[in-house]
């Protein structure tokens, strides 16, 4: 092993199974894989969102959990997002490598080999769902596993690539965080747990939705059958609408379940209304139907005038839903209670 | 002429941080295993 290794780029993980060597890149081609490439594998801002929906819901469980147990199982759900996410990556080196938002990624730029990420993927996804199971309950560690496999077999393996609804049924995996961490604190995952998975859900159609509007012809070009690519502009936008009628009225529910109290109806009520509008002014415009419309490659936010609905809606609805879970996480911090609406 | 199988100084340099990611996540999970065996036996 020693003579093949040379500068090929060589996980650690794999460092001493022979049969990965076949996989290492040529000299010629391979960058030395370096730490931080493991850690971009695990797409760090998604996991820092699942975390915080996780944390929302562990603490709207309102049973007492030992901070200890309650720390484990917090790194058990990022560890599992970040196993689900270096399985995607491995899994899709080949068209990620087609798109400019993710050519730079650690697999497509061929720092790090496919088997590598999907090895790292497979080994988190196994450690924390492990760990979950012994350390906090079954329910927790169940859920957790389904996650996972939802991310990777259902989404990654199986939607992504055949059906323009894909980031609609996908979106299960990436809202069922916070009934993780509620099922972490009570072992139970009763209704104001899905409700807070059903506000991420029909969250992530207009927030995916409205990005993939001016960068469609990456996905075009990668051959992805994202809602523009395949329908087109026009009903996409049509489409964020449908999804942002239903998610405003959605995003109060808390707030009249027991859940909410009047901070989190106030962030609710206001930053629902914000989102109709811009979700209206998107359909009144013709975002997405011109070509080239982001101004430079690597950025999400810097995009033409005909495309600045699409990216004030995708930029808003990270912060609408910061702000609905943040509500939730401030009244549990500061004592509020929840309004006494239909309890 | 350099021995084109010889390990450049940045792969070195990039194999020895992966290798020392790989050592800290290693001693993290025992100390995690460890911690989480003391909280449980300790009835918490």
């Amino acid at each position: 092993m020693q003579g093949a290794q040379g500068r090929r780029t060589l996980s650690p993980v794999f460092v001493g199974n022979s049969h990965m060597i076949d996989h290492a890149l040529p000299a010629a081609d391979a960058l030395p894989a370096r730490w931080q490439d493991y850690l971009k594998l695990l797409k760090p801002k998604v996991m820092s969102l699942v975390v915080f929906t996780a944390v929302t819901g562990l603490v709207c469980a309102r049973v007492p959990m030992n901070p200890v147990l309650a720390a484990v199982a917090i790194l058990c759900i990022a560890l599992g997002a970040g196993g689900a996410a270096a399985l995607n990556m491995g899994y899709e080196g080949d068209i990620d490598a087609l798109m400019r938002r993710t050519r730079a990624r650690p697999v497509p730029a061929g720092r790090v080999q496919r088997q590598d990420a999907l090895g790292l993927g497979v080994a988190l996804s196994l450690f924390s769902v492990g760990i979950m199971g012994l350390a906090i309950n079954v329910l927790a560690a169940a859920l957790l596993a389904f996650t996972i496999f939802f991310n990777a077999v259902i989404y990654t393996l199986w939607l992504k690539r055949r059906t323009p609804q894909n980031i609609v049924i996908g979106g299960l995996a990436g809202a069922l965080p916070p009934a993780v961490g509620w099922a972490a604190a009570s072992g139970t995952a009763p209704l104001g747990a899905w409700l807070l998975v059903a506000i991420v859900f029909f969250w992530t159609p207009p927030h995916f939705w409205a990005l993939s509007l001016y960068t469609r012809e990456d996905y075009a070009k990668a051959g992805v059958p994202m809602m523009p690519v395949v329908r087109g502009a026009a009903s996409t936008r049509r489409q964020i609408l449908a999804y942002s009628l239903i998610l405003a009225p959605l995003g109060l529910a808390p707030a009249f379940t027991g859940l909410g109290g009047p901070a989190y109806l106030a962030a609710a009520a206001g930053g629902g209304l914000i989102l109709l509008i811009l979700a209206a002014r998107l359909a009144a415009s013709r975002a997405g139907e011109a070509p080239g419309e982001r101004r430079r490659d690597d950025a999400l936010y810097d995009v033409k005038a005909s495309s600045a609905p699409a990216r004030n809606l995708f930029a808003f609805s990270i912060l609408y839903l910061f702000c609905l879970f943040g509500a939730l996480l401030y009244e549990r911090w500061a004592g509020l209670a929840p309004l006494g609406f239909g309890r | 002429m350099s021995d084109p199988n010889l390990e450049s100084p940045a792969a070195a340099k990039a194999r020895r941080g992966r290798n020392i990611l790989l050592a800290l996540s290693l001693a993290a999970f025992v100390v995690i295993v460890f911690i989480i065996t003391v909280v449980k036996k300790g009835g918490g």
